[in-house]
């Protein structure tokens, strides 16, 4: 088990449960460390909730976390957008506690999963799509053809802007999927090889210093990539935001 | 990306493959993501970010009531100095005045009584004087009256003729 590494990303039922509509719905150590997530999510917001004139350590971390998204929100796509911003926050923060969580040893990284991320990415997307139906009527689909061209320009254009309409939920997908996957089996391959040159003994075995020092960089470049991973989810969610109030581009 | 994750696919679908394309674990997580993240949302949304924001904006505006406050105070603070500049030199322009009338009124005072005094030695001088007067004009008739007794006198005694004191008195005037 130990030398495969992408055991770690299997998922295996700790709970079975019926399936509903043919869907099985055990619950899984994934939906364990999900619950974990946003329990410590959850958890951590309920500690900064003191509420006094001059905030207390843990009070300034929940403020300066929601200005932060807040700010995100307000710069990237309006005033307008704040109704989203509850949603963009539980994205970023779903994200980075999935992704941090994960970092521990042993621990199950839910956002390493395509289905996952893919799921997140697509409603997100279809947030955007009826939002700017909602708002716009017909009139958003204008967002596929930028106005002031000559006309046989949109031939070409309008193909263009749809294509890359509908990449965007599978690079927001594939981006945090393929980050995190990686990172783990990168981690896992250098600890295997230090174990690996360890088992060999001898003079061999002083070498595994050189992949445990890789190791220790990685999970720092990994602590990193979990933080910049979310942000990047959830800045590239206002930037799509963007399309439901601007129209005219 | 996308493809890399296909190409893991095809190479390692003979040993198990990626844990990640087994579609029959989709559902699941999906299920699962659904109600964590409908959770998250709902605890979020609902109760740690209203009360999250309602504390920031109270911090803002009570920074802002005290900023107004203390412009206020301050305004106060130039009124009642101003206020305090003009009692200072309302006292100043009273102290002034009551100054000038009490020595006006002690000049006047002075002056009246010099007049005063003034007044009752030239009374007592005139009355003096009219006294000298009298007393000097008495006397005066006192030396008619004497001179003709002593004119009589004479001339009794020098003719013998007895001269009536009437007729003295007449010559005497006239001479």
């Amino acid at each position: 088990m130990a030398n495969d590494p992408m055991n770690q990303f299997k998922i295996e039922t700790i709970v079975p449960l019926p399936p509903v509509a043919g869907v099985d719905i055990s619950f899984t150590n994934s939906a364990l460390y999900m619950v974990i997530g946003i329990a410590l999510v959850i958890g951590f917001f309920m500690l900064t909730m003191k509420r006094q004139l001059v905030p207390g350590r843990m009070q300034s971390l929940g403020e300066m976390s929601y200005e932060f998204i807040a700010d995100m929100v307000r710069d990237t796509t309006g005033p307008e957008a704040m109704k989203f911003f509850p949603f963009v926050f539980c994205l970023f923060f779903f994200i980075l506690f999935a992704n941090l969580v994960g970092m521990f040893p042993y621990a199950f990284t839910t956002t390493s999963h395509v289905a996952v991320t893919a799921a997140m990415a697509i409603f997100t997307i279809l947030i955007v799509i009826v939002a700017g139906l909602w708002k716009n009527g017909f009139k958003w689909f204008k967002i596929f053809a930028p106005s002031g061209l000559p006309l046989p320009m949109y031939a070409l254009i309008i193909p263009i802007e749809i294509i890359s309409f509908l990449s965007r939920p599978i690079t927001l997908a594939v981006r945090l999927f393929a980050n995190m996957t990686a990172g783990h089996v990168m981690l896992k391959l250098f600890a295997i090889f230090a174990a690996f040159l360890v088992a060999k003994g001898g003079a061999v075995a002083g070498l595994a210093i050189l992949p445990v020092l890789g190791t220790v960089a990685l999970v720092a470049l990994e602590f990193l990539v979990a933080g910049l991973q979310a942000f990047v989810f959830a800045i590239l969610t206002c930037v799509y935001l963007n399309d439901v109030y601007h129209v005219d581009h | 990306m996308a493809e890399k994750a296909t190409g893991y696919d095809a190479a390692e679908a003979a040993s198990g493959g990626l844990p990640q394309l087994d579609i029959s674990t989709w559902g699941g997580q999906i299920f699962w993501l659904v109600v964590t993240f409908a959770i998250l949302y709902f605890a979020l949304s609902r109760f740690i970010l209203p009360r999250l924001g309602s504390g920031l904006t109270e911090r803002s505006d009570r920074i802002a009531d005290d900023l107004d406050a203390a412009s206020r105070m301050q305004q106060d603070a130039e009124a009642a100095e101003a206020q305090y500049q003009s009692s200072l030199a309302d006292a100043r322009a009273k102290a002034h005045k009551i100054n000038a009338t009490t020595k006006s009124s002690v000049d006047a005072e002075i002056a009246s009584e010099v007049e005063a005094a003034e007044a009752e030695f030239t009374r007592q001088s005139s009355a003096a004087e009219a006294r000298i007067a009298k007393i000097r004009s008495e006397a005066l008739r006192n030396i008619d009256d004497i001179a003709a007794d002593t004119a009589s006198e004479i001339v009794s005694k020098l003719s013998g003729m007895k001269v009536t004191a009437a007729r003295a008195k007449t010559a005497v005037s006239k001479a």
